[in-house]
């Protein structure tokens, strides 16, 4: 039958294994969903598509594919860590995967790395798409940040998933899915990455350069113009991170 | 990593030792003290009414919970303290949920096979719980039954020494209780020790070694079903339409008769084929159909359900546990 003499087995947990194995997980469900593609994958490259196209919008005087790209890759950013992310793992908490996997060898710092991981892969597969369609579809060429992108890009994961955690640590699983794309809605709308902030009121306009979306957005916008490192919106992100981080490591509940 | 696995676990050592174990939530005490040890190799089923503490207890054993009172060793570790150590040995099964609504049935194996350093063969084990059919149906589209049995493999899945599960066989149709019942009794056989709660008496009475009664978060009975079957007074029980006359037939047959349940009936007599001719022939007079009738030594239902009514006083039948039915048609 089944289970075998105690002293036969080797029970040390093989941990690299069990990660990669988790985050291999965490990325096909993350894919699997299509409500979730849809606003990781669909709204981004629709904002960049349609308004590089129709020129609506106040760019501040640069050209709006130029504009874009940096705040498309902002969005996907918080869509897929922030939005996708505290959804899912809402959800988890709720039918109790959370609860069971804490019955298991993998630890809670194996799983958040797992997740973290699988974010990571998702968005550098996501910002490879948005960049090869802003390259080849719309003849745009980046004029610096090879090294910095990739990196801002991850910052900005790690800040997002520990915000999409906090959340869904917190709120109910349907609370999440209101609260994150309520909030996705606001952050789009006041974080001058689909539009030059400076038609919005300034206190609005404020807010938004302080909050992730925007600070990412401005800290990419200089990565890609060849402006080098931003030093304030890259601070602000990374501070955001860490009050995520801080946050959540008290009010995260595991279980339903 | 040390090896720490291969550390001898003391056999002369119980399994589990619980030590006046108490848990609240709020005002509510849901264990009161509780006792119990389990032995290495020991199939043990937890029973009570609803809210007795079952789930309690057993969460305290398997870390979830962190008791106010009194201690919970497991394979000599503390659940909490030791969870790294404890978690590579143990297989849980909870009652629900516990899956990835939106992953695969062998997905989800194979994933839990890569936390265990030996995990048995995913796809045999998927086949040993009978899912292979469902291999490419997700989670949440199975049936109760077969996501119980899910949840089974993956308790199995790192070959544990130690096995919890909760109400392991809640939904499943009869052939699927039954194959069901075949795995467990197999792990049972290779010595795995099993916690196993259930409302289903005829579960514990086929299952377990020891049957541990709890009521109120109190231990009230502990034995063997022979043991806890043995002290009752023979009797006679039937089953038919609810609030018949139990005055009327008692002095017809000149014995005591109560209704225990609603539509169920126990006479207080020795099975006698006078007593059958007199019960039959009172019933035929009324245009009475006995349902289902039973002679000789109480079952382990009433056994529990002696005990946990006179443990609940006057409580109003609320308590009672609601499966009684089920475990009486298979006695």
């Amino acid at each position: 039958m089944t289970a075998t003499e105690t002293t036969e087995v080797d029970r040390r947990t093989p941990r690299l294994r069990a990660v990669l194995a988790q985050a291999g997980m965490e990325l096909r469900l993350l894919v699997r969903s299509g409500e979730s593609l849809l606003v990781t994958l669909g709204i981004p490259l629709g904002v960049l598509v349609f308004f590089s196209l129709v020129d609506v919008l106040p760019t501040a005087g640069t050209d709006p594919v130029t504009f874009l790209v940096p705040g498309v890759l902002a969005i996907s950013v918080v869509a897929t860590g922030l939005v996708a992310v505290a959804i899912q793992t809402a959800f988890e908490r709720k039918y109790a995967v959370l609860k069971r996997l804490g019955a298991t060898p993998l630890t809670r710092g194996d799983f958040l790395v797992a997740k973290g991981l699988s974010v990571a892969g998702l968005l550098l597969v996501q910002a490879g798409v948005v960049l090869l369609v802003a390259a080849l579809g719309l003849g745009w060429r980046a004029e610096g940040g090879w090294l910095l992108v990739p990196a801002l890009v991850l910052l900005g994961a790690l800040t997002a998933t520990a915000l999409g955690l906090l959340l869904a640590g917190t709120l109910r699983a349907e609370a999440t899915i209101a609260v994150t794309n309520g909030l996705f809605l606001f952050l789009l709308l006041i974080s001058g990455v689909t539009f030059d902030a400076t038609a919005l009121p300034d206190p609005l306009a404020v807010t938004g350069a302080y909050l992730p979306m925007g600070a990412l957005g401005s800290a990419l916008t200089s990565a890609l113009a060849g402006d080098g490192f931003a030093v304030l919106p890259t601070l602000t992100l990374a501070a955001w991170g860490i009050a995520a981080v801080a946050v959540g490591a008290r009010t995260f509940r595991w279980e339903p | 990593m040390p090896d720490d696995h291969a550390a001898p676990t003391s056999r002369s050592n119980a399994a589990i030792a619980v030590r006046g174990l108490t848990k609240r939530y709020g005002g509510t005490t849901a264990v009161a003290g509780l006792h119990l040890d389990i032995g290495v190799g020991e199939t043990l089923a937890l029973l009570g009414p609803n809210g007795a503490g079952k789930t309690t207890t057993v969460e305290c054993c398997t870390g979830y919970r962190v008791p106010d009172e009194g201690s919970v060793r497991v394979l000599g570790l503390d659940p909490r303290r030791d969870r790294a150590r404890l978690t590579p040995r143990v297989g849980v099964m909870l009652q629900e949920g516990g899956v990835y609504p939106h992953a695969y049935p062998d997905e989800v194996l194979r994933l839990f096979a890569a936390y265990y350093r030996d995990p048995l063969p995913p796809e045999a084990l998927l086949e040993q719980v009978g899912l292979q059919g469902a291999r490419r149906t997700r989670f949440r589209d199975l049936s109760g039954g077969q996501q119980q049995r899910l949840n089974l493999a993956l308790a199995l899945i790192g070959r544990p020494e130690l096995l919890y599960l909760d109400e392991p066989t809640t939904g499943l149709d009869v052939a699927a209780r039954r194959r069901t019942w075949e795995l467990i009794a197999g792990l049972r056989e290779d010595g795995v020790t099993i916690v196993l709660t259930t409302h289903l008496l005829h579960e514990a009475e086929a299952l377990a070694d020891r049957v541990a009664i709890i009521d109120r978060g109190r231990l009230i009975a502990a034995g063997s079903p022979d043991e806890l079957t043995a002290q009752e007074r023979p009797s006679l029980r039937f089953e038919a339409r609810t609030g018949l006359d139990t005055g009327a037939l008692a002095a017809a047959l000149r014995v005591e008769v109560r209704e225990c349940e609603p539509g169920v009936y126990e006479v207080d007599a020795e099975n006698h084929p006078d007593l059958l001719v007199a019960l039959t022939s009172w019933m035929a007079d009324r245009d009475v159909r006995i349902e289902q009738l039973r002679a000789g030594r109480s079952s382990l239902e009433e056994v529990f359900l002696r005990l946990t009514e006179d443990a609940a006083g006057q409580e109003p039948a609320g308590r009672r546990p609601p499966t009684v039915r089920d475990a009486g048609a298979v006695a």
